[in-house]
C-alpha cells in the first residue's frame, strides 16, 4: 500500500450562494465519502480544508493575493489515502463530492523523503 | 445471608481491597505476600466462623485479622527485611507501629494507584487485563481462564510473568502524578474498555461471569470518575458507553442464554436507570474539546437507546460511525457503519458500500450482505447467508443465521 495525496480544487466564489440546507447536505456527502474510504481502511489522514484567502509569494518579493485571482479553481482541501496503485487511488477518487460543484481531484502518489 | 453464601460474597468484595492496600504498603516486590495474607485471612474466617459462629461485624473482623497477620509477618521477618530487602516500601522499625489503613479512602486510593500499575506498558494488553482481574477485581485464575476461554495453567503463568515484569521495572505503587496520569490514562482506559468488552462480547456461555466482568470494568471506571485528578472527559465518555451498553444486558440474552439481536430485543427489559446515568456521564464528557473514540462510541450507544427506527436516528448513527472510522479503523465499525448507511441512505447505495469494504472472511460481512440483498435480490441474499453460516464458529450464531435462511426461503 502506498499513500496518495488527493488535492480538491473548486470554484470558491460559488460557496456563499448556498443555503444552510445545501451546506448541510454537502457536509453529509463529504462525511459519507470520507467515512466510506475509512471503512475500507484506506484513509491515512482525513486532511484539512483550506481557507479561501491566501497569498502567493513570487521571486523578487512579489506578493499577490489569493491564488483564486489567477485561476478559477483553487485548492479547497486535501486528504491522504492508501491504495495499491495510482489506478486504485484514482478509482477511489471518482465518488468525491467535489465534482457536484464542478471541482476536480488531483491524485498524486506521495514519495516519502 | 448464610455463612456459606457470606464468605464467597465477602471474598468477592473484600479480598481485592485487602490485597490492594497491602500491596501498596509492601511495594511491588511483595505482591505475593499481600495475596498470601489476604488468602490466609479468608481461610481463617472459613475455619473459625464455622466453629464459633459469625462475628458481629464480619468485614471489620476480616480487616482486623488481615492487619494482625501483616503485623505478625513483619515481626517474624523484620530482621530479614532490614538486612536483605532494602527496596521494600515499608521499613518495619517496630511492628507495633505499622499503620494498615483499611479505610474506604485508602482502599480507593490504593485501587487507583494499582490501576496505573497493572496498566504499565511493560506488559501486553492481555497480561494487563489478567492482572486487573486478579489484583483489582479479586478474580481467581479459574474465573480469569473462563473469561479468556483458556486453561488455568496458561493464566497462572501469564500472571506470574506479568508480576515479574512489574518487579523488574521496579514500578512504584503510588498515586500517579499529573504527568503520569496524562501519559498512562489512555492505556488504563483501553484496558477497562477491553475488560468490559470481554464481558459484553465474550464467547463464554457463563452469563453470570460475563456480567461480573462488565460490572467490574464499570466499578473501576467509576473510581477514575470519582477522583478529581482522573475525572477527565474521556473517562466519563467511557463510563457513559458502559452504562448504555449494559442497559441492554438483560434484553440481549434470552432465557436459554442465547444472544438476542438488537432489532429483536424487548425494549421493556432495557434498564432506564443505566440509560439515564449514561446520559449524565456523556454530558460530563462533553466538557472540553476532545472527541475520543469513547465519545463517539458512547454517542452511538446512546442513539441505540432510542426505540424509534427513524431515518434521523440512523443518519446520526451513520455520521458518528464516519467520525469513529476516521479516528480508528476496525472491521466491526466498518460493518456497523454500512448497516447504518443502509438505514439512512437506502439499501441500493449500501450494497455498493458493503462490497467496497470487502471483509469476505468475516461471517458478519456475509450476514450483512444477506440482509442488504433481502427483497433486492433474494438469490444473492441466500448465497451470502449460506456463506455466513459456513464461516461462523459458534452454535448460537449458526442458529441465528439458519433462522434467517428459513425466513428468506419461506
Amino acid at each position: 500500500m502506498k499513500d496518495f495525496l488527493l488535492v480538491f480544487r473548486m470554484d470558491y466564489s460559488q460557496m456563499p450562494k448556498r443555503s444552510p440546507e445545501e451546506m448541510q447536505a454537502m457536509t453529509k456527502r463529504w462525511m459519507d465519502w470520507i467515512g466510506s474510504i475509512a471503512a475500507q481502511n484506506k484513509l491515512t489522514d482525513r486532511g484539512n480544508r483550506l481557507e479561501p484567502s491566501g497569498k502567493v509569494v513570487k521571486p523578487n518579493n512579489v506578493i499577490a493575493d489569493g491564488p483564486y485571482t489567477e485561476i478559477k479553481e483553487s485548492i479547497g482541501g486535501y486528504s491522504i489515502i492508501k491504495a495499491g496503485s495510482l489506478d486504485e487511488a484514482t478509482e477511489i477518487s471518482k465518488g468525491c463530492p467535489v465534482f457536484l460543484n464542478g471541482g476536480s481531484v488531483e491524485v498524486r502518489e506521495i514519495s516519502a523523503m | 445471608m448464610h455463612q456459606e453464601e457470606l464468605i464467597p460474597h465477602l471474598f468477592r468484595t473484600e479480598y481485592r481491597k485487602i490485597v490492594v492496600v497491602l500491596c501498596k504498603l509492601f511495594g511491588i516486590e511483595h505482591i505475593e505476600i499481600a495475596e498470601d495474607i489476604a488468602s490466609d485471612t479468608f481461610l481463617a474466617a472459613s475455619e473459625l466462623w464455622g466453629l464459633k459462629g459469625l462475628p458481629e461485624n464480619p468485614v471489620a473482623w476480616l480487616y482486623t485479622v488481615a492487619k494482625n497477620k501483616s503485623k505478625d509477618y513483619f515481626k517474624h521477618h523484620s530482621i530479614f527485611l532490614q538486612k536483605v530487602t532494602k527496596e521494600i516500601t515499608f521499613t518495619a522499625e517496630s511492628s507495633t507501629q505499622i499503620d494498615i489503613d483499611l479505610s474506604a479512602k485508602n482502599i480507593n486510593d490504593s485501587q487507583l494507584a494499582m490501576m496505573f500499575v497493572v496498566c504499565h506498558p511493560c506488559n501486553s494488553i492481555e497480561a494487563q487485563i489478567g492482572l486487573a482481574l486478579s489484583l483489582l477485581c479479586g478474580f481467581g485464575t479459574e474465573e480469569i481462564a473462563g473469561a479468556f476461554l483458556t486453561n488455568k495453567e496458561t493464566i497462572y503463568k501469564r500472571l506470574q510473568r506479568a508480576k515479574q515484569k512489574l518487579r523488574e521495572e521496579k514500578v512504584e505503587i503510588k498515586q500517579p502524578s499529573r504527568a503520569e496520569i496524562d501519559e498512562r490514562l489512555p492505556a488504563v482506559l483501553m484496558t477497562l474498555y477491553l475488560l468490559f468488552n470481554e464481558g459484553y462480547y465474550s464467547a463464554s456461555n457463563d452469563a453470570v461471569l460475563r456480567k461480573d466482568l462488565c460490572l467490574e470494568a464499570m466499578r473501576l471506571t467509576y473510581l477514575l470518575v470519582e477522583n478529581e485528578q482522573t475525572n477527565k472527559p474521556t473517562v466519563n465518555a467511557l463510563l457513559a458507553l458502559m452504562c448504555f451498553q449494559s442497559s441492554r444486558f438483560d434484553a440481549r440474552i434470552n432465557e436459554h442464554g442465547e444472544l438476542v439481536l438488537y432489532g429483536d430485543q424487548d425494549a421493556s427489559l432495557w434498564d432506564n436507570e443505566l440509560i439515564e446515568q449514561g446520559k449524565y456521564f456523556l454530558d460530563e464528557a462533553s466538557r472540553g474539546n476532545t472527541i475520543s473514540k469513547y465519545h463517539l462510541e458512547a454517542g452511538i450507544a446512546c442513539m441505540h437507546t432510542k426505540q424509534e427506527d427513524s431515518k434521523e436516528k440512523w443518519e446520526n448513527i451513520l455520521q458518528l460511525y464516519n467520525h469513529l472510522l476516521i479516528i480508528e479503523y476496525s472491521p466491526v465499525a466498518a460493518l456497523n457503519r454500512t448497516y447504518a448507511f443502509a438505514k439512512a441512505n437506502g439499501k441500493k447505495e449500501a450494497i455498493i458500500e458493503a462490497e467496497k469494504i470487502n471483509l469476505t472472511a468475516n461471517h458478519l460481512y456475509h450476514s450483512l450482505l444477506g440482509w442488504l440483498y433481502t427483497d433486492v435480490d433474494n438469490q444473492k441474499a441466500l448465497l451470502h447467508l449460506q456463506t455466513a453460516r459456513q464461516l461462523t464458529k459458534t452454535l448460537n450464531d449458526k442458529k441465528l443465521i439458519a433462522d434467517k435462511i428459513r425466513k428468506l426461503t419461506g
